[in-house]
């Protein structure tokens, strides 16, 4: 166990610094220098100079690449070029909105998805499994964004039940969670639909099992053997969907925070790439990568710890 | 098994048909304002109803359905041109460093929020729909590599490839000939499923406005420009959601069909 984790380790380690190198790179070569952006089109050239070697713009690539990275590992992300505020201290801010949100979807789409799926798989092939392949099919084909905005025209306008958009912060933490309450419902029921249907395969392979007739051989019900043998043996590969979907949600949450004007992490980097505020681009989307890279990780190592079989494969 | 194929493939066409009709005619001009008719219900003169500038709402969908598809139909190409490649070399070198290296720049590309660096591609290099399907077909090279290099392993081993080797075939000729045509129908498959996913990530881009630019009409941007109307008009902001939740449920169910019909060991399974 332990060697596998560290050779899992030494792959995260690298993914990470593959990452790192891809995303400087990517913003590297974007047209605009910071600095002129900053100052607009009728700064002296000696201005633009002095911003760009405070701003440390004039080192060479390699040198800022280092600093960055460095920063970074020790917390320090560097300064906002717009704002000159610590970029450590705008992500923190959003990140208190965007994972919340993503958690809470999470959530839903497990609660949704794990009934609907025990409903399909026990009835296989009969009227509630076509109705729940049905929703699924649906589910997955409707954008969430689209989704967002019917939610927010059924129950913000016409039932007046939730605001339309917007956040009241933490202080109340009722309302926090019931302004997060649509965009949630709206980011979870495509992955919900992706969800049910990996669910419902999982258990109906389960169902196969020799272990499962032997369940019901010694008397134990349909329902009896589903839930004790089948539910435990199928959750191994529904964990592994649940980690990748932690990454879908905390992405998708960035369009889902455009609908809902929630002052998030993806308000955030759009804000940042509509004025050329590289730094914070960078680093929040590094803190995404890294994020899912972790993410993964744990997942590898929760399934390791499950199933030894694993660890000799891998 | 037609009648299992019947429904994707009948409302993938209708989109197919809608797109390429539109070079042709559409019952309005997509840049004709008429002020005058502005959010206008659907009715006898307007089937879809109108937008904000009084544009035919039929009309723009019809245009936007070309914009939709040939992103995804051209991201769906990179991620099979460069993905099927780069699969077959992986297996054909099964074990060997070059197989090492594919697979760890796929997992490499697989750790990325597709999404969020599809936002960073087109922010830099600024938003258009040829950036879009740039952004969007290189999360599918990793997909077609994977599929294909898992599918021509399972091949290698088996003894039409053994005794084509035995024949002094070279691997790039066995993988060509042999190995290529066997994949196919599970290329075609992911291929819908691909194209599917590809009109939504296109519609999610457009509408926070990194995809196609006014004033080519797309289905994403017309739910942007929706957004504020919501309330006044709900037609502007259903029509084009509709049109993208039948597209991609067409492709799917296709897909599914497409799996039925193609793969001779689940139709057994089934029956």
């Amino acid at each position: 166990m332990l060697a596998y984790a560290l050779r899992r380790l030494v792959s995260l380690g690298l993914s990470l610094v593959v990452a790192s190198l891809v995303i400087f790179l990517v913003v590297e070569v974007a047209p605009g220098d910071p600095a002129s952006f900053m100052l607009g089109i009728n700064a002296q050239p000696d201005t633009v100079a002095a911003l760009r070697a405070e701003l440390g713009l004039d080192l060479p690539k390699w040198q800022r690449y280092l600093a960055w990275v460095g920063g970074m590992v020790t917390g320090d992300f560097g300064m906002s070029y717009t704002y000159r505020t610590p970029v450590s201290e705008m992500v923190m801010d959003r990140l208190w909105i965007s994972l919340p949100l993503a958690l809470y979807a999470l959530v839903l789409s497990t609660a949704l998805a794990f009934p609907a799926a025990l409903l399909a798989a026990s009835r296989r092939g009969e009227a509630g499994d076509f109705a729940v392949m049905g929703a699924t099919q649906l589910g997955i084909a409707v954008p969430n964004f689209w989704f967002a905005m019917l939610l927010v025209l059924l129950f913000a306008i016409n039932l007046g039940w939730f605001s339309a958009g917007g956040f009241p912060g933490w202080e109340d933490p009722g309302a926090a969670l019931k302004a997060l309450t649509l965009p949630a419902v709206a980011l979870a029921l495509p992955q919900a639909a992706i969800l049910a249907r990996v669910m419902r395969s999982a258990l109906i392979d389960i169902l196969a099992e020799d272990f499962m007739r032997t369940a019901r051989a010694k008397g134990l019900t349909r329902a009896q053997a589903l839930w004790r043998h089948g539910v435990r043996n199928a959750l191994i590969p529904v964990l592994t969907i649940l980690g990748l979907q932690f990454s879908f949600l905390l992405a998708g949450a960035i369009i889902i925070e455009q609908v809902f004007f929630l002052p998030g992490l993806g308000r955030l980097i759009f804000q940042a790439i509509s004025q050329r505020d590289l730094i914070v681009v960078e680093s929040v989307v590094m803190l995404l990568v890294f994020a899912v890279i972790l993410v993964t990780f744990l997942t590898d190592m929760a399934y390791a710890a499950v199933d030894p079989r694993l660890r000799r494969r891998a | 098994m037609i009648r299992r194929l019947a429904p994707g493939a009948a409302l993938s066409l209708v989109f197919v048909v809608a797109a390429l009709l539109s070079y042709l005619w559409t019952p309005y001009a997509v840049d004709g304002m008429a002020i005058a008719d502005r959010l206008k219900a659907p009715s006898g003169a307007h089937l879809l109803g109108t937008d904000h500038f009084g544009r035919d709402i039929l009309s723009m969908l019809m245009v936007g359905a070309r914009t939709s598809l040939a992103v995804a139909l051209v991201a769906v190409g990179i991620g099979m041109g460069l993905g099927v490649p780069l699969g077959l070399a992986a297996a054909a070198r099964h074990g060997g460093w070059l197989d090492e290296v594919i697979m760890r720049g796929n997992d490499l590309v697989f750790a990325f929020p597709s999404l969020v660096i599809a936002i960073l591609i087109t922010a830099i290099a600024g938003p258009s729909a040829l950036n879009a399907i740039i952004a969007i077909g290189i999360f599918n090279v990793p997909v077609f590599a994977r599929l294909t290099r898992g599918a021509a392993l399972a091949l290698w081993a088996r003894e039409f490839i053994m005794a084509a080797r035995v024949a002094g075939k070279g691997r790039v000729r066995i993988s060509v000939e042999h190995i290529l045509p066997n994949v196919t129908n599970l290329l075609i498959v992911q291929g819908t499923i691909q194209f599917s996913l590809g009109i939504l990530a296109e519609a999610g881009l457009s509408y926070v406005g990194l995809g196609a630019q006014p004033p080519v009409p797309s289905w994403g941007r017309m739910l942007a420009d929706a957004q504020t109307m919501v309330a006044l008009a709900p037609h502007v902001a259903l029509m084009p959601g509709l049109a993208i939740v039948f597209s991609v449920l067409g492709l799917n169910l296709l897909g599914d069909g497409l799996r039925d019909a193609l793969d001779p060991k689940l139709r057994e399974v089934r029956a």
